[in-house]
């Protein structure tokens, strides 16, 4: 019985973590906000440096899990760059049996190829602009990788401004198709997707309520740090409730995954759905504990507000994938 | 990450199963006294075993185990499988034991540790007052040591106390050193409730139920106990009652008892016929969301404790989490039981003769979730929990005093 992360796990997410804080401090972030592009070279060399790009190949010694370990730190951090997408796209290519797109596996690994996700049926890609490939899932229609040249990306002002999201339009039956829609990879690509996003989710909702925390130890009111009081005390108790609980939710499902277990498929809608709505709440919630401060550009909490938003209704809404996991409970 | 518990657990627990599989259950007509004749001979043999009773001393009628929170997990699987009974629950076990093991002299233990754990005493807790609820150092009974220095004489009133009408003895704070600091001046002591100097009385519930099985309030007046039955030092009370027990602690068993629970819900909405309903799926999926967490949540704070690790902040959340929880359930059970809530289930409270009972037995959780966020550390004693260990913020002022 082992459920809890192992010293070589948490020493993974310390290299990334620290990778990040010298690559993408809140400077950068700021500066990348109000600049044009939608990728970042600097922090994502450095990731792909780690070796990240081929955890998800099935010769890599790594799992789901790890990389979900990963994509948790990128998202406390509101890293730019598709690394969800880049992991899928090594994931399938490697599994997928064909030549051409096998041509791409090792500048995949590397990540000097850089591919993003596209959800089956939306027209929204995070770093579309930045992309060389593009994978897209679609549980009925299956797999398909389509290179840039054959991609329409149109920009726009986006919302989430640490992976801003592009337009992008693909022919009908654009580049090579990987895996069918019935498939069992097309569910275990998007499976993972939602996993990888529920663990986004988890790192940034531990995000701010550390920054919650830190302020209302630091920030003084009628003589006191405002921590004391228990309004503000309960409230950021019950942002901790909320995160902390839903990481062994985020662990559980990525272990399925990686077993092979039956619930496997569930347990990603479950921990997509739970995850992107504490995401939210968190968010709130830290805003306002921080009361006008956190109402700031300046202060950088809208960050991780936004990129809740992004994850909340991407790869499918909490709702959505409730009812898929009502259904595949049998209620 | 794996769930398994590994090949040895796995062979411990087909011995776990051969050993009830012989023992339990009772012959079918076994009823009353000889039903209660062979529990009591069933535990004698389990604890031999090595099955129960494990962080006791064998003098004292326990089975004085290693520490070995999967064994411990293996067995409670095993004995809830067989539907057998386990150690006999309540105050003495969790409370009075673990206290007297830790801080208790020789006397003491000699004298109740083994009536304890066979089920003929049966305590209960004698801490809040009707002044002194979260605030439980601020107790007012009184504690006067006798002319002869032999006794401790008792006067004051104790209330909240869970099985007090079975209660054979209790576990008290009283104020034995009226003008020491607060936290300084309680003595933790021991008395047997069968004296003319206690009176007890039930307290009806919110659920109706008053009798054998609600809360209790005592009245002391020139109550006794003898100085020998005095737990620590005189003052030093407080602390003595700090002691918990924390052998093998770590259990999935909330869990899966949550687990269950939601099933039912489940159930409910199949039964009252509302189960296609999209709002209803919505609101079962969003609890099944917490009560996954809770459930892989206690994985994890089991998996840290077989590895001897602290676990962190989680463990503090666990209380909480499971009321939110009950909470939610409550307000979903009520929505889907609609009118079935206008007749109150047979044996309210969920004790006493039922008999046959429909989709308003829920008023049973609907109400007793409400219990659950009061009793054992109410739920705004949990939030300062979490927020004063769990994330450091800083004391309210008024309790900075406390430990």
């Amino acid at each position: 019985m082992h459920f809890h992360l192992t010293g070589e796990q948490a020493a993974i997410q310390d290299a990334v973590r620290g990778t990040l804080a010298d690559t993408w401090p809140m400077e950068r972030l700021h500066a990348f906000a109000d600049g044009e592009d939608d990728f970042d070279k600097g922090s994502w060399d450095a990731l792909m440096a780690l070796g990240l790009g081929g955890m998800l190949a099935p010769d890599s010694g790594m799992g789901l899990l790890d990389a979900v370990l990963v994509a948790e730190v990128v998202g406390e951090a509101a890293a730019p760059g598709p690394l969800i997408g880049q992991l899928l796209t090594v994931a399938a290519v490697a599994r997928g049996g064909n030549a051409a797109a096998g041509e791409y596996l090792d500048t995949l690994t590397s990540g000097e190829t850089v591919a993003t996700l596209v959800h089956g049926g939306s027209a929204f890609v995070p770093c579309a602009r930045a992309a060389d490939l593009f994978l897209i899932v679609d549980r009925d229609a299956g797999v398909r990788l389509v290179a840039a040249s054959d991609a329409e990306v149109e920009a726009v002002r986006a919302t989430d401004r640490s992976r801003p999201v592009s337009k992008v339009a693909f022919p009908p039956d654009a580049g090579a198709r990987l895996f069918s829609g019935t498939d069992a990879m097309t569910a275990r690509l998007a499976d993972a997707a939602l996993v990888l996003v529920a663990a986004d989710a988890l790192g940034g909702a531990q995000k701010v309520t550390d920054l919650s925390v830190a302020y209302a130890k630091e920030r003084e009111q009628f003589g006191q740090p405002i921590g004391r009081f228990q309004g503000l005390k309960h409230q950021l108790a019950h942002m901790a409730l909320d995160v902390e609980p839903a990481r062994a939710l985020v662990w559980y499902a990525a272990y399925a995954w990686d077993a092979g277990l039956p619930d496997a498929l569930r347990a990603a809608a479950m921990a997509k759905a739970h995850l992107c709505d504490v995401y939210v709440r968190t968010t709130r919630a830290a805003i306002a504990a921080h009361g006008g401060i956190g109402y700031t550009w300046e202060y950088g909490l809208h960050y991780w507000f936004r990129r809740a938003a992004f994850d909340r209704a991407w790869l499918g809404s909490p709702a959505a994938h409730r009812a898929r996991a009502a259904a595949l409970a049998g209620w | 990450m794996d769930l398994s518990y590994g090949e040895a657990a796995e062979a411990f627990r087909g011995e776990v199963r051969a050993f009830l599989s012989l023992h339990w259950p009772p012959p079918s007509d076994t009823r009353g006294a000889d039903l209660k004749a062979f529990i009591r001979t069933f535990r004698a043999l389990a604890t031999e075993q090595g099955y129960l009773y494990r962080a006791i001393p064998k003098c004292y009628g326990g089975s004085e185990q290693p520490v070995d929170v999967v064994k411990a997990q293996v067995i409670r699987e095993e004995f809830q499988r067989a539907r057998a009974p386990m150690e006999v629950g309540g105050n003495g076990m969790n409370m009075t034991v673990p206290t007297l093991l830790e801080k208790g002299t020789d006397e003491q233990k000699e004298l109740f540790i083994r009536g304890t754990v066979e089920g003929d005493y049966i305590w209960g807790q004698g801490y809040s007052e009707p002044g002194s609820g979260s605030d439980l150092a601020s107790v007012r009974t009184k504690g006067e040591l006798s002319a002869d220095g032999g006794k401790w004489i008792i006067n004051g009133q104790k209330i909240w106390t869970s099985q007090g009408m079975q209660a054979t003895h209790m576990f008290m704070l009283v104020r034995t050193e009226p003008d020491a600091p607060k936290h300084d001046g309680i003595t933790y002591l021991l008395i047997d409730l069968d004296q003319p100097g206690v009176t007890r009385r039930p307290i009806r519930q919110m659920t109706g139920e008053e009798g054998d099985h609600t809360f209790c309030e005592f009245f002391f007046d020139n109550a006794e106990t003898p100085v020998s039955w005095q737990v620590g030092e005189r003052g030093q009370g407080w602390y003595v009652s700090r002691t918990t027990l924390k052998h093998e602690r770590a259990a999935i068993g909330g869990a899966d008892g949550l687990g269950r629970q939601f099933a039912k819900l489940v159930d409910l909405a199949k039964e009252v016929g509302r189960i296609d309903e999209p709002m209803i799926r919505d609101r079962l999926a969003q609890i099944e969301g917490f009560v996954l967490s809770h459930r892989y949540s206690s994985y994890r704070i089991f998996s840290n404790a077989i590895a001897g690790e602290d676990a962190g902040p989680v463990q503090l959340m666990m209380k909480l989490l499971l009321t939110e929880i009950g909470h939610d359930m409550a307000l979903l059970a009520q929505e889907l039981i609609g009118e079935h809530g206008f007749v109150e289930p047979a044996g309210a409270g969920g004790r006493g003769n039922r008999g046959p009972r429909g989709p308003e037995k829920w008023l049973d959780q609907i109400m007793g979730s409400l219990g659950n966020s009061i009793a054992g550390g109410a739920s705004n004693i949990q939030r300062n929990i979490i927020g004063e260990r769990g994330l450091g913020l800083p004391r309210d002022l008024a309790m900075s005093g406390e430990r």
